[in-house]
């Protein structure tokens, strides 16, 4: 133990830190279906599903700085083209899975070519337009949606071989697409496109005169983002085997958005832990009241935005990073955390995989820029 | 009835219900001219004022003393709002105020709901019943009275800013607020008087929307969709804008119900995002707005 902490500095010591945690998440993952009830599988496949929209809902707001009110309504169309194509086309349920990806793309493209040639706000009214428009076209289509009483279809069947419950086998199956779908944004972060996000993000004029195409940009990144939100709803079909407009109404965008404004915006991680709130808060607090799961998540959104911008994932950082400042110098130098040590070389490649890391010292000009949705008030505007 | 009687009859509805998205538009854009915020919980501020009118009524006030106490209520719980949830992320990007606006929106529309529940509740209707009749038109006093006490609104407002010295300090601030501040006007002040007003033209739609929508905590979210497409049409910067765009997209919305039967009643609520798209498209700085010049 001891010899791993004190090789922790090194470059090598880490990546064999990152593939342990990534083992070791596997490993959790891949046991708890057998640990768990068939309901709290069922649960956590929820918040596995939640988790792909969620991480498509990031790559826009968090990494874009643009925001949609609207995510559900891309969900919405995921999970009825999946529908439809099982209901009338007697399709396998892995046919569908491309086509709400690449229908979703196409519908994100639609819209963000009129919304995105404006700022940012003019997306929020498109999309939260469009999500409340959505539920009543959906009922008026009805010989293909089957209107207000909804579809409903066939859930994936384990194969025989497998020897899984039904409950497992969804459970397996919407894994292997959440790790595809997060591993897939997270790439695509650290790419060409990413980093042209990230410069748009945070000073859009700025990024334009460096060459950075802004339309094109902010326009692929909404429809990246439709495309996970309609993959996480075509997941939801096989899952639920259901499908009615009332699903899918306006209230599911905007939790989409406060599940991830909690979880931790422009965090790679964040998206699951938002996608576990977006689960379990109103389970729970529903017993209380209809009301409380509004409540509860109003006030979190406005208090993360005041004093915890990155959310719950940016929380421990945080924490780590106001301790080590407030204890005195010599303290800190003797037990600084392992995080506190290599902190100040962290190099811009790490920004956004590390979010503990860079929140630690704010004088460092590059973790200001990784504040996702800028914690302090900047006084650019005036 | 004649075909163009028909015709004004939807024309007259539609200038009734425009009236009410005028008033909400013209409240998101008296906060937009002094802050640069589109709120989007201004639609909910409106519904939580109609609560307190309809708790007044129904504990016996008569509605035109209830009205008056709605209306400061509200002006003092705009300020209130200002002060404690929007001032402390002043400055802040654009994305921050917007996501704490959305916040807003749905912890007051919860607390509507945890205070007086979810069932719909019987708004009185203010107006007398009755209609008069303009040779075949009948126009109802209810609608009259909507688009009667909207243009007092509108009156009051240009008088306000216009022809009082609070005012020309108002347009001072929404005009440059860094140099407002250095000739010694107390911005912060005044930008809560912005929210206070504000939040008082919004009461003022919720009011007169209520009798037609009943009551219940999800009542202005459709409104809120038409006052945005309102603000867009008539540009985010304009009052007299937003009034126009209002009526127009009333008009709009009741004159396509009555005559597109593949829009018919239901899908209604796609004009609104018709309307956004086109003009986003056409003309993005809307009817009567300025385009806007940005500066790195």
């Amino acid at each position: 133990m001891s010899t791993i902490t004190a090789a922790l500095g090194t470059d090598r010591a880490r990546r064999l830190r990152a593939v342990l945690t990534v083992l070791f998440a596997g490993a959790v993952a891949v046991g708890a279906p057998f640990y768990f009830a068939p309901f709290q599988v069922f649960q956590l496949t929820m918040v596995l599903l939640y988790a792909v929209a969620l991480a498509g809902l990031n790559l826009l707001v968090g990494f874009g700085g643009q925001i949609s009110l609207g995510h559900g309504a891309f969900f919405a169309a995921g999970a009825y083209a999946a529908a439809v194509m099982l209901d009338r086309y007697d399709t396998g349920h892995l046919a569908t899975l491309p086509v709400a990806a690449a229908g979703c793309f196409l519908l994100g493209l639609g819209f963000g070519v009129p919304a995105l040639r404006l700022r940012g706000l003019y997306l929020a009214l498109v999309t939260l337009s469009f999500a409340v428009f959505l539920p009543p076209l959906l009922k008026r289509l009805e010989p293909v949606t089957g209107g207000s009483m909804g579809l409903t279809v066939d859930k994936l069947q384990p194969p025989a071989w497998s020897g899984l419950a039904e409950d497992q086998w969804m459970y397996f199956v919407v894994l292997a697409v959440t790790a595809v779908a997060l591993l897939l944004a997270r790439n695509l972060l650290r790419s060409r496109v990413g980093r042209a996000l990230l410069a748009v993000r945070d000073n859009e004029s700025a990024a334009e005169v460096m060459g950075v195409r802004l339309s094109l940009h902010k326009t692929l990144a909404f429809a990246w983002s439709a495309m996970f939100a309609g993959v996480a709803g075509c997941l939801y079909t096989w899952v639920i085997g259901f499908v009615s407009p009332d699903s899918f109404s306006f209230v599911l965008s905007i939790t989409l958005l406060a599940g991830l404004v909690v979880g931790g915006l422009g965090s790679l991680y964040g998206p699951l832990l938002g996608a576990a709130f977006v689960m379990y808060v109103p389970s729970v607090s529903q017993d209380l009241s209809e009301a409380a799961p509004g409540v509860v998540f109003g006030l979190l959104i406005i208090a993360v935005m005041f004093v915890a911008p990155t959310g719950l994932a940016g929380l421990p950082g945080r924490v780590l990073g106001a301790v080590a400042r407030r204890l005195p110098r010599t303290a800190a130098a003797l037990d600084r955390t392992p995080e506190a040590e290599s902190a100040p070389d962290a190099e811009p490649k790490s920004r956004t995989e590390s979010g503990t890391s860079a929140t630690l010292d704010p004088a460092d000009p590059a973790v200001v820029d990784a504040e996702p949705v800028g914690a302090p008030p900047r006084t650019e505007k005036e | 009835m004649s075909a163009v009687t028909d015709l004004l009859q939807q024309v007259v509805e539609g200038l009734g219900s425009g009236a009410v998205y005028a008033s909400l538009a013209l409240a998101l854009v008296l906060i937009h001219r002094f802050t640069g915020i589109v709120n989007f919980a201004q639609g909910e501020l409106a519904m939580l004022s109609t609560y307190v009118a309809w708790q007044l009524v129904a504990s016996g006030m008569p509605f035109w003393l209830a009205l008056p106490v709605t209306l400061a209520v509200s002006f003092a719980g705009g300020m209130l709002v200002e002060r404690i949830v929007i001032r402390p992320v002043q400055g802040a990007p654009e994305l921050t105020v917007v996501i704490v606006t959305v916040g807003l929106f749905i912890f007051v529309n919860a607390l509507a709901g945890l205070i007086w529940s979810f069932t719909v509740k019987d708004f009185p209707q203010p107006f007398p019943d009755g209609a008069i009749d303009l040779s075949g038109v009948r126009v109802d006093w209810s609608t009259l009275g909507i688009i009667g006490v909207v243009a007092v609104v509108m009156g009051l407002l240009y008088l306000l800013f216009q022809h009082t010295s609070i005012g020309l300090v108002m347009r001072a601030v929404a005009c440059n607020p860094s140099s407002a501040r250095l000739s010694g006007i107390r911005v912060g002040r005044v930008l809560m008087l912005g929210w206070g007003l504000a939040a008082t033209v919004g009461a003022v739609s919720g009011v007169l929307v209520a009798p037609v929508l009943f009551l219940e905590p999800n009542m202005m979210g459709g409104v809120l969709i038409y006052a945005f497409a309102a603000a867009t049409l008539g540009g985010f910067d304009s009052p007299v804008g937003a009034v126009v765009g209002g009526l127009f997209v009333g008009v709009a919305e009741t004159l396509t119900g009555a005559y597109v039967d593949v829009i018919g009643a239901d899908l209604k609520v796609g004009v609104p995002l018709v309307i956004i798209l086109a003009v986003l498209l056409v003309r993005p700085q809307g009817l009567f707005g300025r385009a806007a010049v940005e500066r790195a």
